[in-house]
């Protein structure tokens, strides 16, 4: 059975798939693989959440049931400074906030109904939301989020747990470069999305308008801030140049 | 801290429910439509930025910006995502011990 490709232009970055197998392996590796990059900074928050004071369980329980890292990473930041365990959850879901405006994207790729939003719902992160974007056809998009959240499910898990009982080994995460795998693998999942002069403005707009809020606002607030500004200028685009 | 771990989690996963939530209608809509395409780009970029060039509240200008060039680089010559972030990772971490 041979196949020809329509769904879509052809990505320039992913190579043309000779069969649907091909491309759906592609996606899985991918998944795969930004799995284990997750589980690399999964190491750290267990470090951290031990050095903050929080039990093997209570660090397993935040990645197995809040599962959205800069939240994580936000409630043992409040609870490592002193602060209260309800303000450490107020700052996490400062922090969550992104992940409902994924769901706008992913829900029309996903589709869930009634309780069928349920089980999905728990992987819309930063991660998953990246792979489901634009990976030629609405079916890869699909996998490419399945393939992210399970893979970084079981990772982070894991690494949770190794980091949390190896917290004195990597109790600073920064001497392994730990710190920057998030924001390079972002830059390397949006980066074959720039595809066209909309999609470059919005990465533009979102980038500065984070910077600047940076100084003036909670941890969080300046990513949410990016949002706005970009939902405002796709609004007035859209009614400015509506016929070419 | 059970107690703050619990409702964290809970806050956490009804931003994610209520993400996924949005009615079909709301969804058809021309403007929103355009909107959802360009969030997600959007938000990872910010993201981007601010966890390369930020510490806290401050802005920050150090090893982590090394890295990110590195991963630059390395998307630029299409090298694979792991290699990307191993290249950011080791670039910041050899800076950091140069320095």
């Amino acid at each position: 059975m041979t196949r020809t490709e329509t769904a879509g232009p052809a990505d320039s970055d992913i190579p043309a798939p000779h069969s649907e197998r091909q491309a759906r392996r592609t996606v899985l590796r991918d998944g795969i693989s930004i799995g284990v990059a997750t589980g690399t900074y999964g190491l750290s928050f267990g470090a951290l959440a031990t050095t903050a004071g929080l039990s093997l369980a209570q660090a397993s329980a935040l990645s197995l049931l809040m599962f959205t890292g800069a939240s994580q990473f936000a409630f043992v930041g409040v609870i490592a400074a002193g602060g209260a365990p309800l303000a450490g959850a107020m700052s996490a879901a400062l922090l969550g906030t992104r992940n409902a405006l994924y769901g706008l994207h992913l829900s029309r790729l996903l589709r869930p109904r009634g309780a069928g939003r349920f089980g999905p719902a728990h992987l819309v992160i930063d991660e998953s939301a990246a792979m489901s974007l634009d990976r030629g056809s609405e079916d890869l998009s699909r996998l490419g989020f399945w393939s992210a959240g399970a893979g970084v499910f079981v990772c982070w898990n894991t690494a949770t747990v190794v980091g949390a009982l190896g917290a004195r080994l990597i109790s600073d995460p920064g001497a392994y470069g730990l710190d920057v795998v998030a924001p390079a693998a972002f830059a390397a999942l949006i980066a074959p999305r720039l595809k066209d002069m909309q999609t470059w403005r919005a990465a533009f707009l979102g980038a500065v308008v984070a910077l600047v809020f940076v100084p003036f606002a909670p941890a969080g607030v300046p990513v949410l801030m990016s949002a706005c500004a970009v939902t405002v200028v796709a609004i007035r685009g859209s009614r400015a140049g509506r016929r070419p | 801290m059970w107690l703050g771990i619990l409702v964290g989690a809970a806050a956490c996963y009804s931003l994610k429910l209520a993400g996924l939530s949005v009615p079909e209608s709301v969804l058809e809509d021309r403007r929103v439509r355009k909107i959802a395409a360009l969030l997600p780009v959007a938000l990872l970029a910010a993201l981007t930025m601010t966890q390369t060039f930020s510490q806290k509240t401050h802005l920050s200008l150090d090893s982590r910006a090394v890295g990110l060039s590195a991963a630059v680089l390395a998307v630029l010559r299409r090298m694979s995502f792991l290699t990307v972030v191993a290249a950011a990772a080791v670039s910041a971490a050899l800076f950091r011990l140069i320095i």
